[in-house]
């Protein structure tokens, strides 16, 4: 996935400078799907539906809930696919932004009790970064995302993986973790522009 | 709550879809000023979609094919040029008003993402350069969009914000106006037309916010008038948009 790996094209004749084949391929399905090309729209649920499973899957923690979420967004790629554009960013980029919205939409829509599972989560958090990173199994993305996390100091990826991953606000960020809230919304600052040094240096 | 000073602040919770609502739409209009902010939301959000893309999880086999049965029925939303009369009608709303219809179906760093952003964060800019007012209307977490097509010719949106108690008004190709003549603007209320303010006769795509409070009125009108206005309208009302209560 890194610079220079080969998987990048340079601006070639379709390409963006620094988005890779795939990337670009995905850019061209999802402009021919806002035409009405139900085929390129096939493409593009193929290329990225596991993605967004994943990713409602871990938002809400509920496979029936993360299908519901996952059948939506892909409906809703459909319908809003004109908005696309290319030069803002690449098409997966932009599904999984909205996947995401939708994910926490959802989790904020039905949260009950949510106060009390906190507690739990976030040791469940403590625990998955610093192990998973270290298994074998798991797959090269995955593993690069964990240890960049797993390098951020805990105030900063503690805040980062609530909101994120538990679709909290920074307010009930600052709730559960008892700090000011003006400082979690600096942490998160803080802690993304971290994650993206990373992800830029190591991938 | 909790407001800081510095709104570049909150690029991160933006970009995670962690601002609540209100603070979202602020921090949205601060973006259409702010161009090192949007630089940063872009880095920032590729690095919360790695996040999200970390991990995999197989869908079941028959969403693929509910999903694609699903779009076979589902209408794309498509502003081209090819379109039924139906859809003209919205195809012709001003720029504006379709921007924010699209910052509300699609929500947040998604909407910023896409083509319609661009429009918004021009006016915006322009809005804010003539009245920070009109910019605070049409981000207003609770605004809603009216839109009409005029007697006459020309489009109108009306953005409506209850909770700044203010409301917009949006038109494009208003036919211009021959002699000392000018468009005015009306509140509708309880029975009685309110004078809410003058758009000028070069017509074409005009903005304002509306003069006065929005209180219990239940729609925006406009008619032609002289130069300088009336205190009721004179002439035929050319568009009656009725308000969400």
């Amino acid at each position: 996935m890194g610079r220079g790996t080969g998987a990048r094209t340079e601006g070639d004749a379709h390409g963006r400078p620094g988005r890779s084949a795939d990337d670009s391929r995905l850019d061209q399905l999802l402009t021919r799907a806002a035409d009405g090309d139900e085929q390129a729209f096939a493409g593009v649920y193929d290329a990225l539906a596991q993605t967004v499973m994943g990713l409602a899957c871990r938002v809400l923690r509920d496979r029936a809930q993360a299908e519901e979420v996952t059948q939506d967004v892909m409906v809703e790629v459909w319908r809003t696919a004109h908005l696309f554009r290319p030069e803002r960013g690449a098409a997966r980029n932009w599904v999984l932004t909205l996947a995401h919205r939708r994910a926490v939409d959802r989790v904020r829509s039905t949260a009950t009790g949510r106060a009390r599972e906190l507690r739990a989560a976030l040791l469940e958090q403590e625990r998955s970064f610093d192990t998973v990173a270290e298994e074998v199994e798991v797959r090269e993305e995955q593993r690069v995302v964990f240890r960049c996390l797993a390098q951020l100091a805990r105030e900063l990826r503690l805040p980062l993986v609530l909101a994120y991953y538990e679709g909290l606000t920074y307010a009930e960020v600052a709730a559960a973790l008892s700090a000011p809230a003006g400082t979690v919304k600096s942490r998160i600052r803080q802690g993304l522009r971290r994650l993206h040094e990373c992800l830029e240096a190591g991938s | 709550m909790n407001r800081t000073d510095d709104p570049h602040l909150d690029v991160g919770a933006y970009v995670l879809h962690a601002l609540p609502a209100d603070e979202e739409a602020a921090f949205e209009n601060h973006l259409a000023g702010c161009t090192s902010c949007r630089l940063e939301a872009e880095q920032l959000s590729g690095a919360a979609v790695r996040l999200g893309a970390a991990e995999t999880s197989a869908p079941p086999a028959d969403l693929r094919r509910r999903v694609l049965d699903r779009i076979g029925t589902v209408r794309q939303d498509r502003p081209g040029p090819v379109a039924s009369r139906r859809r003209r009608e919205r195809r012709l709303w001003p720029a504006l008003a379709a921007s924010l219809a699209a910052a509300a179906a699609l929500g947040g760093v998604a909407w910023w993402q896409s083509s319609e952003a661009d429009t918004a964060r021009e006016q915006s800019a322009l809005a804010r350069a003539e009245t920070g007012r009109l910019a605070d209307v049409l981000t207003a977490p609770d605004a809603t969009i009216t839109t009409s097509k005029l007697e006459y010719g020309g489009n109108a949106a009306v953005v409506a914000s209850r909770g700044q108690d203010r409301s917009a008004f949006i038109a494009s190709q208003l036919p211009p106006l021959a002699g000392d003549r000018v468009y005015e603007l009306w509140y509708a209320d309880s029975g009685w037309y309110r004078p809410a303010g003058l758009l000028p006769a070069t017509g074409g795509r005009q903005s304002r916010v509306l003069d006065g409070r929005l209180g219990g009125a239940t729609a925006v009108c406009i008619t032609v008038e002289p130069a300088g206005g009336s205190p009721r309208p004179t002439t035929d009302i050319l568009a009656f948009i009725s308000l969400p209560a």
